[in-house]
């Protein structure tokens, strides 16, 4: 499979994940419909970036830091723009971008030189 | 009567066993091994100034056409051009009758040598997986080894991985291939703990590849026994090499290899049929850091929640 393909799919599942745990939270459950939109989303935005730089750096480390940087800027941004829980929206998002960052340097086809 | 002296007998015993190489290019320097079939020596070669190791084969060459068809076979092992495979580098007759082959000189441990030194499993499976695809490589030319054991194969001063003793070898479909050692149906050619049991029975006739595929199991077996973790798989992979009945054996020694390739990168093999848990528990194994970041993730949305409750 391939890194950016690997990067869409996780960062989408991920997100899905990610959105339906807010239902935990009572103060926002009747906005979990658009927190699940938004958050699977945000998470193949994630994936798209990381899968490309992916297939760009053929480097574990690297791919691992990119993923917790656009993981967390994305999170930051969700976070701004709701104005508040920072920390449980930022906290999620960095694991979510490490985790697809990992995934795809490790388990990506790299694409073949011609 | 007079007692000779245990010095003066030493002296004769090494003079014996010198290898006579007046009518050839080579100078002996030293004996290295012996075994059933002959005897190998390290011997200098005159006119390229480098050393050599030959083989000398216990039995002469009867007549001209038996000498010619080992000579032939010699030729034939001599092309098998594989980083694997040692590389014969002369063959003829001494003043004897003896035909004697001259090899490369490897520096390096034997096989046995090299697990003695404490190799760990993973190693010890990358090297047996490079004797595979070796004799692989012998078998796809039409040549069985017929002798592969531990002693018969070096692994060199750079980790390469090389398969010796090409002497007895049989080339496939020649019926009069090897001949002055099969001498037909009933001679037993090889080494007992590591031949096939059609090979142990002296089916000479009968033999093909399969026959080294057991060798190898045996070969593999031997890799594993002093092991204090080994998987069922990689049992499993020696015990169908080893089957008593060819047909259960792997066909070919490319099959083994990737039975051994997928075993180090954690993939199922043909020789072992797991169970439900054994595959979640071989993909786990294999994927462990990507489960440890999943159940992190987890945690931590578990942390959240209770943190948001509270």
């Amino acid at each position: 499979m391939s890194k950016p393909l690997i990067g869409v799919i996780l960062g989408a599942v991920l997100g899905v994940i990610d959105g339906l745990t807010a239902w935990f939270t009572p103060a926002v459950r009747n906005e979990l419909f658009g927190i699940v939109i938004g958050s699977t989303i945000k998470g193949i935005i994630a994936g798209i970036a990381i899968g490309f730089f992916a297939k760009k750096f053929h480097s574990l480390p690297i791919g691992i830091l990119f993923g917790v940087l656009v993981g967390a800027f994305l999170a930051w941004l969700v976070a701004f723009m709701q104005g508040g829980y920072y920390f449980e929206i930022i906290l999620p998002g960095t694991l979510v971008g490490l985790i697809v960052g990992f995934a795809t340097q490790k388990y990506g086809t790299p694409v073949e030189a011609n | 009567m007079r007692w000779l002296s245990d010095d003066k007998l030493n002296r004769l015993r090494s003079v014996v066993s010198e290898a006579e190489f007046s009518a050839t290019k080579y100078t002996f320097v030293k004996e290295l091994g012996r075994g059933g079939m002959g005897a190998v020596y390290l011997a200098e070669d005159r006119e390229l100034d480098r050393l050599v190791a030959i083989k000398i084969l216990n039995t002469p060459a009867l007549t001209e056409d038996l000498g010619n068809r080992m000579i032939r076979e010699a030729q034939i092992i001599a092309g098998l051009e594989h980083p694997g495979i040692v590389p014969v580098h002369d063959v003829g007759t001494l003043a004897d009758g003896r035909i004697f082959y001259a090899m490369k000189y490897v520096r390096g441990s034997r096989l046995d040598e090299y697990a003695a030194q404490g190799a760990s499993l993973r190693d010890r499976l990358r090297k047996f997986q490079s004797v595979c695809d070796a004799v692989a490589f012998a078998h796809a030319h039409g040549v069985i080894h017929r002798d592969l054991k531990p002693q018969n194969i070096m692994i060199g001063s750079f980790g390469e991985v090389l398969v010796l003793d090409w002497g007895v070898a049989k080339i496939r479909d020649d019926p009069r291939s090897s001949a002055v050692y099969q001498t037909g149906d009933g001679t037993v050619i090889g080494t007992r703990n590591y031949m096939s049991p059609e090979q142990a029975r002296g089916e000479n006739d009968q033999l093909d590849e399969r026959a080294d595929i057991y060798s190898l199991g045996a070969v593999l077996s031997f890799l594993l026994n002093d092991q204090p973790k080994v998987s069922k798989v990689a049992n499993a992979i020696a015990a169908k090499a080893m089957a008593s009945a060819k047909e259960s054996r792997y066909t070919t020694a490319s099959e083994l290899s990737s039975d051994i390739a997928r075993l180090l990168d954690a993939e199922p093999v043909s020789a072992y049929r797991e169970n439900a848990f054994e595959r979640v528990s071989r993909w786990v194994g294999k994927n462990r850091f990507l489960v440890l970041l999943v159940l992190a993730y987890l945690l931590m949305r578990i942390f959240l929640i209770f943190t948001s409750r509270s």
